[in-house]
C-alpha cells in the first residue's frame, strides 16, 4: 500500500501546526468567524445542526488496519464512539469540539491522514473503484494514478479557489462501480492495442442541475494525462461562472459553452501546457509498485465450500462475496447496513473488528466503497468461514448488499444544516419494513438512494428508485424518482410525481414494489430492467392510481 | 407586507457546536424554553444586531419563528424542533442531556 512521502508527512504536519494557531486565534477572539470560516473549511470542518463535523479523507477509499484503529481511538475519545462513511470515500465524525479539533488532525497525522481539501471550491478527496486491484474484471489498479492524481491536485497553487468544488472518480474497469459519469471529472481506463490510457468524461454531476457526463476524449495516454487534466481545469478556471454559485460547476460551464467549444480550449490549452510536463516514469513505478498485489497464498478452498451448507453462510455469500482476480480469493463487502441501523455507521468496536480481520485475513488492506460499505478486497476462500464467524458475532454479517435495504442516505436533517427533510429514518424505516414483509429477497437486486435537499449528496437521482425529502410548506415530504443508473450505463431518475409525507413514503414504495413483482416477466427480471422494458406507467399507477381515483 | 410572527434568535456555540437561543437578559441558553420571545419586528433586528456581536460566543446567528407554549417559547418549524432535541437516529445532543 502507498505510504508517504516525506513531503506529504511535512506538509500535513505543517498544516495542523498552522490550523492549530487558528483555531487558537478563533477562541482567543483574535479572528472572526467570517476570517475563520473559509480556513476551516479548507480543513474540513463544517458547523450542522446540533454540533462540528470532522471530515476526513480516505483517499481512493484505501485504509490499513492500523489507520482504521486509529479511526476508532479518535471515535471514542474526541467524538461518540463511532464514525460516518460516505458516499464520497470520506469518513464524518459529528460530534467533535472546536477546540479538540487540532488534536484529532494530529492523531490523523500520525497515520498518514488528514482533512485537507474536503470542503471548499478545490480538488476533492479523488474517488475510486473500492474494487480496486482486486476485481475480476478489472484492466489495471487505477490507484497509482488516482494517488499521482492526489500529488498533483493537493495544494495546487492555481485550483485553490476555482469556482466551485471540483470531484474526481476513477475506475480500472468496463464495469463503473465509481459513477464516474455523476462526477467533474470521470476517468474509465480504457486498452488501444498494447496502450491503457482513460476515456475522460467531463461535466457529470448531481445536486439541483443533474447531468450525465460526456467524453471528451476517448483516449488519453497515461503520459498525457496529468496536463489534460490540468487544461481542463485551467479552461474551467477561467470559463467557470462566479457570478452564480448555482451556475458555478464545471457541468454548468461545459453546457452552457457546448462539448465542442469546451473541448476546443482545452485542446488548445494541453498543446501549451503538453511540453512542460514530463511524466516521471521511475516515480510513477515506485507508485505501481506501492500498490502491487499482496503475495497470494496457495491453499485449499474446503473450507469455504463446506460452509456453504449453512444456509445462513451461503446466502451471505451469495450477496456479500464478488470474484476476485484470483480464483482462490474473494472480495468481500461488509455490509454498514444492518437493517434499522443507520447507512455508512460504524461504531468504534466494529471498526477495531474491521482492522483485526483485516490485519489476520486481509493483507491489511480495507476499502470504503461509495455505497457505504467497507470491504476486505483480498480474502483467502479458505478463510472465509472464518471472516464471516467473526463478522457474525460483530453484528457486521449483514447478507444484503446490492438488496433493498442496502440503501444510500446523506445525513440530511438529522445533522446537515443544508437539508431540507431527514433521510436516515426513511432508510431504516424501509429497511425494517421490508425485512418484517419477507420480501427483500424476492425483491432482488435493487438501488434505493436517499437524499435530504436539492444537492443531491445521497445520489437519489441515479437510484433506481430516488428518494428526495423536501419541505412542502413546513412539513417533511418525499419526491420519487425512477429509472436512474449509477453505472457505466448512467442515467437520470425521473420524477414520478407529487411527493409523499413522511408517513405515507413507506407505504408508497411498498405499492411500488409489489407492483413490479406483479409485472415483471420472471424471477430474474429487476426492478431496473422492467422498469426498462414496461417505462413509468405501471409504477405510476401503483404509486398514484388509487390516489387518484379516490380523488375523482 | 405580511404580518411579523414572534421569532427567537438563535445561534450555534462556538465552542462546542450546540444549538442555542438568545434570552431576555443576554444569556445564550442550550434550552429553547429560555428563550427571549420577540413580538416586535424592530426589535427582533435589534437582537440579531446583538447577537452578531458576540461572535466570540455563538456562530451564525438568524431569526428563527417561534410561538409560547406552556413551559416557554417553542420552535414552530421542524428544523428548529430538531435543534431542541438532536438527531433521531441515535439519543445524542440535548436529548441525551435532558434523559
Ligand atoms: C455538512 C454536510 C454537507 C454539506 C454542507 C454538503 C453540501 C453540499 C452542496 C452544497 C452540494 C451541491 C454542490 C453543487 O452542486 O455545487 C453537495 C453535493 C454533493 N455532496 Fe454534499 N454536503 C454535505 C454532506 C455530504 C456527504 C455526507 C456526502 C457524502 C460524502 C456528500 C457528497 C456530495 C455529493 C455526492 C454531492 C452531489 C454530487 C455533486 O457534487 O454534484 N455531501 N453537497
Ligand atoms: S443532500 Fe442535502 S441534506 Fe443531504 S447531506 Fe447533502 S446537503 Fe445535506
Amino acid at each position: 500500500m502507498y505510504r508517504y512521502s516525506d513531503f506529504d508527512e511535512a506538509f500535513t504536519r505543517a498544516r495542523v501546526a498552522q490550523f492549530t494557531q487558528q483555531v487558537e486565534r478563533r477562541l482567543s477572539g483574535a479572528l472572526t468567524e467570517d476570517e475563520f470560516r473559509p480556513l476551516r473549511l479548507m480543513n474540513g470542518l463544517y458547523l450542522q445542526l446540533h454540533a462540528y463535523m470532522l471530515r476526513v479523507a480516505i483517499p481512493y477509499g484505501t485504509l490499513n488496519s492500523r489507520q482504521m484503529r486509529q479511526l476508532a481511538h479518535i471515535a471514542d475519545t474526541w467524538d461518540k464512539g463511532y464514525g460516518h462513511f460516505t458516499t464520497r470515500q470520506n469518513i464524518q465524525f459529528n460530534w467533535p469540539k472546536l477546540g479538540d479539533v487540532p488534536a484529532i488532525l494530529t492523531a490523523l497525522a500520525d497515520v498518514e491522514m488528514h482533512a485537507i481539501q474536503t470542503s471548499g471550491n478545490t480538488i476533492r478527496n479523488v474517488t475510486a473503484d473500492h474494487f480496486a486491484g482486486a476485481a475480476a474484471d478489472e484492466i489495471a489498479d487505477p490507484r497509482p494514478i488516482a494517488e499521482l492524481l492526489r500529488q498533483w491536485s493537493t495544494d495546487h497553487p492555481e485550483f485553490q479557489f476555482l469556482p466551485r468544488k471540483f470531484k474526481i472518480a476513477i475506475t480500472g474497469s468496463p464495469n463503473d462501480r465509481a459513477v464516474t459519469r455523476a462526477h467533474d471529472i470521470g476517468l474509465r481506463m480504457v486498452r488501444q492495442g498494447d496502450a491503457a490510457g482513460f476515456e475522460v468524461i467531463v461535466g457529470g454531476g448531481l445536486g439541483r442541475t443533474p447531468m450525465i457526463g460526456q467524453i471528451i476524449n476517448p483516449f488519453v495516454t497515461v503520459d498525457d494525462l496529468l496536463p489534460y487534466l490540468e487544461a481542463i481545469l485551467a479552461t474551467y478556471n477561467e470559463a467557470g461562472r462566479r457570478d452564480n454559485k448555482y451556475k458555478a460547476r464545471i457541468k454548468i460551464t461545459v453546457f452552457e459553452n457546448g462539448l465542442d467549444a469546451f473541448r476546443a480550449e482545452v485542446d488548445r490549452r494541453f498543446a501549451e501546457l503538453r511540453p512542460r510536463f514530463t511524466l516521471n516514469r521511475a516515480f510513477l513505478a515506485e507508485i505501481e509498485a506501492a500498490f502491487a498485489p499482496p503475495a497470494f497464498r496457495n491453499a485449499p478452498v474446503d473450507a469455504h465450500l463446506l460452509a456453504l451448507g449453512n444456509p445462513a453462510y451461503a446466502d451471505w455469500a451469495q450477496t456479500n462475496l464478488t470474484e476476485h482476480r484470483n480464483a482462490q480469493y474473494a472480495i468481500v463487502t461488509i455490509s454498514l447496513k444492518a437493517h434499522g441501523e443507520t447507512p455508512g455507521d460504524a461504531s468504534s468496536a466494529q471498526m477495531r473488528v474491521l482492522a483485526d480481520l483485516a490485519q489476520t485475513y486481509g493483507h491489511d488492506e480495507l476499502r470504503i466503497s461509495h455505497e457505504q460499505n467497507v470491504i476486505l478486497p483480498h480474502v483467502h476462500k479458505g478463510d472465509l468461514p472464518a471472516v464471516w464467524a467473526a463478522l457474525t458475532e460483530a453484528g457486521l454479517a449483514t447478507a444484503n448488499v446490492g438488496l433493498l435495504s442496502d440503501i444510500i442516505a446523506c445525513p440530511g436533517m438529522d445533522y446537515c444544516a443544508l437539508a431540507t427533510a431527514r433521510s436516515i429514518p426513511v432508510a431504516q424505516a424501509l429497511a425494517t419494513h421490508f425485512r418484517d414483509l419477507g420480501l427483500e429477497q424476492e425483491i432482488g437486486a435493487l438501488k434505493i438512494k436517499i437524499s435530504g435537499c436539492i444537492n443531491a449528496c445521497g445520489h437519489h437521482h441515479v437510484g433506481h428508485i430516488g428518494i428526495l425529502g423536501l419541505d412542502r410548506a413546513g412539513v417533511e415530504n418525499y419526491q420519487i424518482t425512477l429509472g436512474g443508473d449509477a453505472t457505466e450505463n448512467a442515467a437520470i431518475g425521473e420524477r414520478a410525481g407529487p411527493g409523499f409525507a413522511y408517513d405515507q413514503i413507506v407505504p408508497a414504495i411498498e405499492r411500488l414494489l409489489r407492483a413490479y413483482l406483479d409485472v415483471r416477466a420472471d424471477a430474474q427480471e429487476t426492478f431496473a430492467d422492467a422498469f426498462r422494458r414496461l417505462g413509468p406507467d405501471p409504477f405510476k399507477e401503483a404509486l398514484y392510481g388509487t390516489a387518484a381515483r379516490d380523488a375523482a | 407586507m405580511p404580518r411579523f410572527t414572534p421569532k427567537t434568535v438563535t445561534a450555534n456555540d462556538l465552542r462546542s457546536g450546540d444549538a442555542v437561543w438568545l434570552t431576555a437578559d443576554d444569556r445564550w441558553s442550550p434550552n429553547h424554553h429560555d428563550a427571549e420571545l420577540i413580538e416586535d419586528e424592530a426589535h427582533a433586528q435589534l437582537r440579531l444586531l446583538h447577537a452578531h456581536r458576540q461572535g466570540q460566543i455563538v456562530v451564525g446567528a438568524y431569526l428563527a419563528d417561534a410561538r409560547q407554549g406552556p413551559a416557554g417559547p417553542e420552535p414552530v418549524h421542524f428544523r428548529e424542533e430538531f435543534r431542541t432535541r438532536g438527531p433521531s437516529n441515535y439519543v445524542h445532543g440535548k436529548q441525551a442531556e435532558r434523559a
